[in-house]
C-alpha cells in the first residue's frame, strides 16, 4: 500500500484568490501572470468581457472572473491579477483578486466539485482539494472559456 | 529524414524553376536561334530534376530527366528547334506544374507520365537519328568537343586502347560511362554488380574506375566509371542502366580514339556538376547577379514575429519619448530623438521586407495568352509594363486568379477575331496591355485591350432579363453603371457569354475576390476600341491608413479606405427625419451615427461644444456620418484580429496597438451601414 501511495502523480497549480476564496488552475494552462494595464473596453460583448490588452503585441481578451461566477465585482487594488490562461487555440486573461502561489496536489486529495460552491456554478469546477487547512478549488477552464454564452449573447442582440 | 521541414522551399523554388522556364520557352520560341534561352531552361530543369529526385518524387524526376535529354541535344546543337518539340516540352512543363500543384495540395506529385516520356524519348531517339548528319558535320567543324574525350584521359593501358581501337573500327560504340548510384544507396557492392551484370549482357566492359575488386567490395564513393564497348545504341545502353534502381546518374561519353575514325554521335546525360558548372561558367554568374540579384528566403511568419517585436519597441519608444521630456534632460531628450529615428527607419525596413514584384505573378500570364490565343485562333500581344512594382506578399499570392480571369476575359470576349479586325480597320494582331503602377498608399493594376469594347444594349437587355436591373431605371443608367453590371451576381452563365459580344465570365468573383483583398475593381470601354478593367489595391493587408478618433476617452480607428471625408457641423445643421438626425452633405441627405451611443461608451462627464465632428463614411453608393468627439488624425496601423475568443464583434473588424501601448479597435464601417 504504502508503495502504491508513492507513485501516485501530483498536479503542479498556480492559486488564486477570488472574493475570500482560493482556486487553481493547471500551471501548464498558465502562459504568464501580469499586473493590471490598461485595459480597451470592447463594445457590445457581454459584460464579463472586460475587453483586451497589449500583450507584447498580440491582443488578448480579458475576462472578469468574478463577473463570470457572478461574484460581486470589487474595484481592482494592487493585488489584481490577470493570468493569462491558453486552452486549445484560446488565448485568454482572468482578472483575479490575487495570485501567489505554486503548489503540488496529490490526485487523490481532489474531489468531484459540491453542488454549490460559494456561487460559482459547478460546470466551471473541475474538483475541490482539501490540502491540510486550505480548501482549493479547482477550475474547469474549458467550461470557464466555451464561447458558447458569448454566441448566444450574440443570437439575443441579433 | 523528415523531408517536410524541405517541402515548402522545394514547392517555392519548383515554382521559380518553372516560371523561368516557361519564360524562357516563350523567348526561345520567338527567338528559336538563341542558344542562350536553352542553356537557362536546361539549367532550371537540370536543378528541378535533383530537387524532385532528392525529394523522392520519382514521376517528376523521371519526366524532367527526359526533357533535359532533349533540351541538351538543342543546347549542344545537335536537335533543330521544331514547333513540335517545343509543344512537347511545353507539355512536360505543364505536366510538370500539374504535379507541383498536387504537391502543394499535399499530394504525392504522381502522374502518368508515359506518353510524354515517350514522345520526348522519340525526340532523341529518332528525330536525332534524321539530324545525325547536321550533328556530325557541326560537331567535325567545331574544334573542341567537350562530351567526347580523348582516350588519354581515361588512364587507359595500350592493351585497352588497342581493343577499344579495333571495337571502334568495327563499327561498335566505344564508351566512357560513368555511373552515380543514390546517395542513400545501401548496397552499393551489390547496385554495381547489377549494372555489370546488364552491360556485360550486350557488349563488353574493358576497364574500369577504380578496378573491379575495389567496386566489388566497396571501395568507391557514389560513382564509379567503365570503358565499354557495344554494338547498342547510347540510348539503349542509358536506358538499361537507368532501369536498375538506385541510380542516380548516369554520364555516356564517346571515348575519341586517334584514328581518323568518324566521330560517334554522342548523348551526353546530365552531366555532373561540376562539369556542367564550367561549361556554363563563361555566361551563368554574370547573368545571374543581374537578373536576380543577392536575396535570401525567409518564412513570413518570423517576419511577422520581427513586426510584432517591432511594435514592442515601438511602445517602450513612446514611453522613453514622454520619459525624455518630463525629466528635460538634454543629452537624454538627444539620444531618445535619435532613437527615435532610427526606429523609424527601422520600421520601413521591416514593412518593405514583405513587399515583392508583382513580377512573381504576371511572369505566367505570356505563357497562358500563347496556349489561348492558339486555342481561340486569334493573334495578341501581351505587353507587360511596371513588372517590378512591388505588393505586399500576401496581396500577391491571392491577385493571381482574378488577373488571369481578366486577361482570359479580355482575350475571349474582348479581342476580335484576325478576320474580324480587318474588316474593322485594325492591325491583325490584337494588343492587350497589363500595367502595375503605384499611386499614393494604392497599387493599380491595369488590363487593357484594344478589341471591340462592351456591348451595352446586349449587356443591358440581359441584365434585364435576369432581373439585375429595375426597368424603370434602365433608361436612366449611364454608360458606366451599365458597364459595372458586368461585375454583377448573376449577371454571367455560359450561355450569356456565347450571345453576347461583351464581357460576363464571372467577374463578380473577381470583384468580391478584390474586394475581400481590400481594394475595388472599375471597367471602362469604349465601342469599337477597347475596355480597360482597372484594379485599386492596398500596397499591404497588414498595414491600413486609418484616422484615429476620439469618443470621450475611448479612442477608435476608421479605415481611410471608407472615409469619404471629415467634416465638422454645427448642431442647428442636423435634422431629424423620421427620428433619425440626418445632416445635408453636398446636396445628400447622409443619416448620422453616433458612435457614443451604438458602442455604450460611457460618458467622462465633459460638455460638448455645439459643434460636432463627423467622419462620412461609405459603403457601395450608401453613405452615413460617424459622430465622433475629435479627430486625432491620420495614421498607418497594424491590423491585429481580436483573437479567436472574440469572434463577430458587432461593427468591429480588428484592433491595433497605439504608439503608446494601447490597443484601440478598428470599427467595421460596413456594418454600420444598413
Amino acid at each position: 500500500m504504502l508503495d502504491q501511495k508513492e507513485v501516485i502523480s501530483e498536479v503542479k497549480v498556480i492559486v488564486f484568490r477570488l472574493k475570500d476564496e482560493e482556486y487553481g488552475v493547471e500551471v501548464h494552462q498558465v502562459k504568464s501572470i501580469e499586473k493590471l494595464e490598461h485595459i480597451t473596453r470592447v463594445p457590445r460583448t457581454p459584460s464579463f468581457v472586460k475587453g483586451v490588452i497589449n500583450l507584447r503585441g498580440v491582443v488578448t481578451p480579458i475576462i472578469d472572473l468574478r463577473n463570470r461566477f457572478s461574484l460581486e465585482e470589487s474595484v481592482y487594488s494592487e493585488t489584481t491579477r490577470i493570468i493569462i490562461v491558453a486552452v486549445g487555440e484560446l488565448e485568454v486573461g482572468l482578472i483575479v483578486d490575487a495570485a501567489n502561489d505554486v503548489i503540488d496536489i496529490p490526485v487523490d486529495a481532489i474531489e468531484p466539485p459540491p453542488e454549490v460552491v460559494g456561487g460559482v456554478e459547478a460546470a466551471y469546477l473541475r474538483g475541490v482539494a482539501k490540502l491540510d487547512k486550505r480548501l482549493l478549488i479547482l477550475l474547469n477552464l474549458d467550461k470557464v472559456l466555451s464561447t458558447e454564452e458569448i454566441k448566444q449573447l450574440d443570437a439575443i442582440e441579433g | 529524414m523528415d523531408m517536410n521541414q524541405y517541402l515548402d522551399m522545394f514547392i517555392e523554388e519548383s515554382k521559380e524553376h518553372l516560371q523561368a522556364i516557361n519564360a524562357n520557352l516563350l523567348l526561345l520560341e520567338s527567338d528559336p536561334g538563341n542558344i542562350g534561352h536553352v542553356k537557362e531552361i536546361f539549367r532550371s530543369a537540370h536543378t528541378l530534376k535533383g530537387m524532385s529526385a532528392t525529394m523522392g518524387y520519382e514521376d517528376m524526376a523521371s519526366l524532367t530527366h527526359e526533357a533535359e535529354n532533349v533540351l541538351d541535344l538543342i543546347r549542344n546543337q545537335k536537335l533543330t528547334i521544331t514547333s513540335d518539340i517545343m509543344d512537347a516540352i511545353f507539355q512536360s512543363v505543364d505536366l510538370i506544374e500539374g504535379m507541383v500543384i498536387d504537391i502543394t495540395e499535399g499530394g504525392d506529385g504522381s502522374a502518368d507520365v508515359t506518353a510524354i516520356v515517350k514522345k520526348l524519348r522519340a525526340i532523341v531517339a529518332g528525330d536525332f537519328s534524321a539530324e545525325q548528319e547536321v550533328a556530325a558535320a557541326t560537331m567535325a567543324v567545331e574544334a573542341p568537343q567537350e562530351e567526347s574525350t580523348p582516350a588519354e584521359d581515361h588512364e587507359l593501358d595500350d592493351y585497352a586502347m588497342m581493343v577499344l581501337k579495333q571495337s571502334q573500327e568495327l563499327g561498335n560504340n566505344v564508351l566512357w560511362i560513368k555511373v552515380t548510384l543514390n546517395e542513400n544507396c545501401l548496397l552499393k557492392a551489390a547496385r554495381s554488380y547489377m549494372v555489370f551484370d546488364q552491360l556485360e549482357s550486350m557488349g563488353e566492359v574493358i576497364k574500369t574506375k577504380p578496378a573491379v575488386e575495389d567496386i566489388e567490395n566497396e571501395r568507391f564513393e557514389q560513382s564509379f566509371e567503365i570503358a565499354y564497348v557495344t554494338e547498342q545504341s547510347i540510348e539503349k545502353v542509358r536506358t538499361t542502366i537507368l532501369n536498375i534502381s538506385e541510380i542516380q546518374d548516369v554520364t555516356i561519353e564517346t571515348i575519341q580514339m586517334k584514328s581518323e575514325a568518324p566521330p560517334a554521335p554522342v548523348v551526353q546525360q546530365t552531366p555532373a556538376p561540376a562539369e556542367k558548372g564550367a561549361a556554363d561558367a563563361p555566361q551563368a554568374p554574370v547573368k545571374k547577379a543581374t537578373a536576380g540579384g543577392k536575396t535570401i528566403r525567409v518564412d513570413i511568419e518570423r517576419l511577422d514575429i520581427l513586426m510584432n517585436l517591432f511594435s514592442e519597441l515601438v511602445i517602450d519608444r513612446g514611453r522613453l519619448e514622454q520619459l525624455a521630456r518630463e525629466i528635460g534632460k538634454n543629452e537624454l531628450q538627444e539620444t531618445v530623438e535619435h532613437m527615435s529615428r532610427i526606429s523609424g527607419d527601422l520600421q520601413n525596413i521591416i514593412l518593405t521586407m514583405r513587399m515583392v514584384p508583382v513580377e512573381q505573378v504576371f511572369n505566367r500570364f505570356p505563357r497562358m495568352i500563347r496556349d489561348l490565343q492558339k486555342d481561340l485562333n486569334k493573334k495578341v500581344n501581351l505587353e507587360i509594363i511596371g513588372a517590378e512594382t512591388e505588393l505586399d506578399r500576401t496581396v500577391i499570392d491571392e491577385i493571381g486568379d482574378p488577373l488571369n480571369h481578366l486577361l482570359r476575359n479580355s482575350l475571349d470576349h474582348g479581342i476580335e477575331s484576325p478576320a474580324d479586325r480587318k474588316k474593322a480597320g485594325k492591325p491583325e494582331e490584337g494588343k492587350i496591355e497589363l500595367r502595375a503602377f503605384h499611386s499614393g498608399n494604392h497599387v493599380f493594376i491595369e488590363v487593357k485591350d484594344d478589341g471591340a469594347g462592351i456591348n451595352k444594349d446586349k449587356v443591358l437587355k440581359k441584365a434585364l432579363e435576369r432581373g439585375i436591373v429595375n426597368p424603370a431605371i434602365a433608361d436612366s443608367m449611364s454608360d458606366k453603371q451599365i458597364h459595372e453590371l458586368l461585375f454583377a451576381a448573376g449577371f454571367s452563365t455560359a450561355e450569356v457569354v456565347s450571345d453576347i459580344s461583351g464581357r460576363g465570365v464571372g467577374l463578380d468573383v473577381v470583384k468580391s475576390k478584390i474586394e475581400s483583398l481590400g481594394g475595388s475593381v472599375g471597367v471602362d470601354s469604349v465601342r469599337g476600341q477597347g475596355t480597360t478593367f482597372l484594379i485599386q489595391l492596398p500596397l499591404t493587408l497588414s498595414i491600413i491608413s486609418a484616422m484615429l478618433v476620439q469618443v470621450k476617452d475611448e479612442k477608435y480607428a476608421v479605415p481611410l479606405s471608407s472615409i469619404i471625408e471629415t467634416a465638422v457641423f454645427k448642431k442647428d445643421q442636423i435634422m431629424m427625419a423620421h427620428r433619425q438626425k440626418v445632416i445635408d452633405f453636398r446636396g445628400r441627405v447622409v443619416p448620422l451615427v453616433s458612435l457614443q451611443d451604438i458602442f455604450q461608451v460611457p460618458d467622462n462627464g465633459e460638455t460638448t461644444e455645439d459643434e460636432v465632428a463627423v467622419v462620412i463614411v461609405r459603403k457601395g453608393e450608401k453613405m452615413a456620418g460617424l459622430v465622433v468627439d475629435s479627430f486625432i488624425g491620420q495614421q498607418e496601423i497594424v491590423l491585429k484580429s481580436l483573437g479567436k475568443y472574440l469572434v463577430n464583434v458587432f461593427a468591429i473588424s480588428g484592433a491595433t496597438i497605439l504608439g503608446d501601448g494601447q490597443v484601440a479597435l478598428i470599427i467595421d464601417c460596413n456594418s454600420l451601414i444598413k
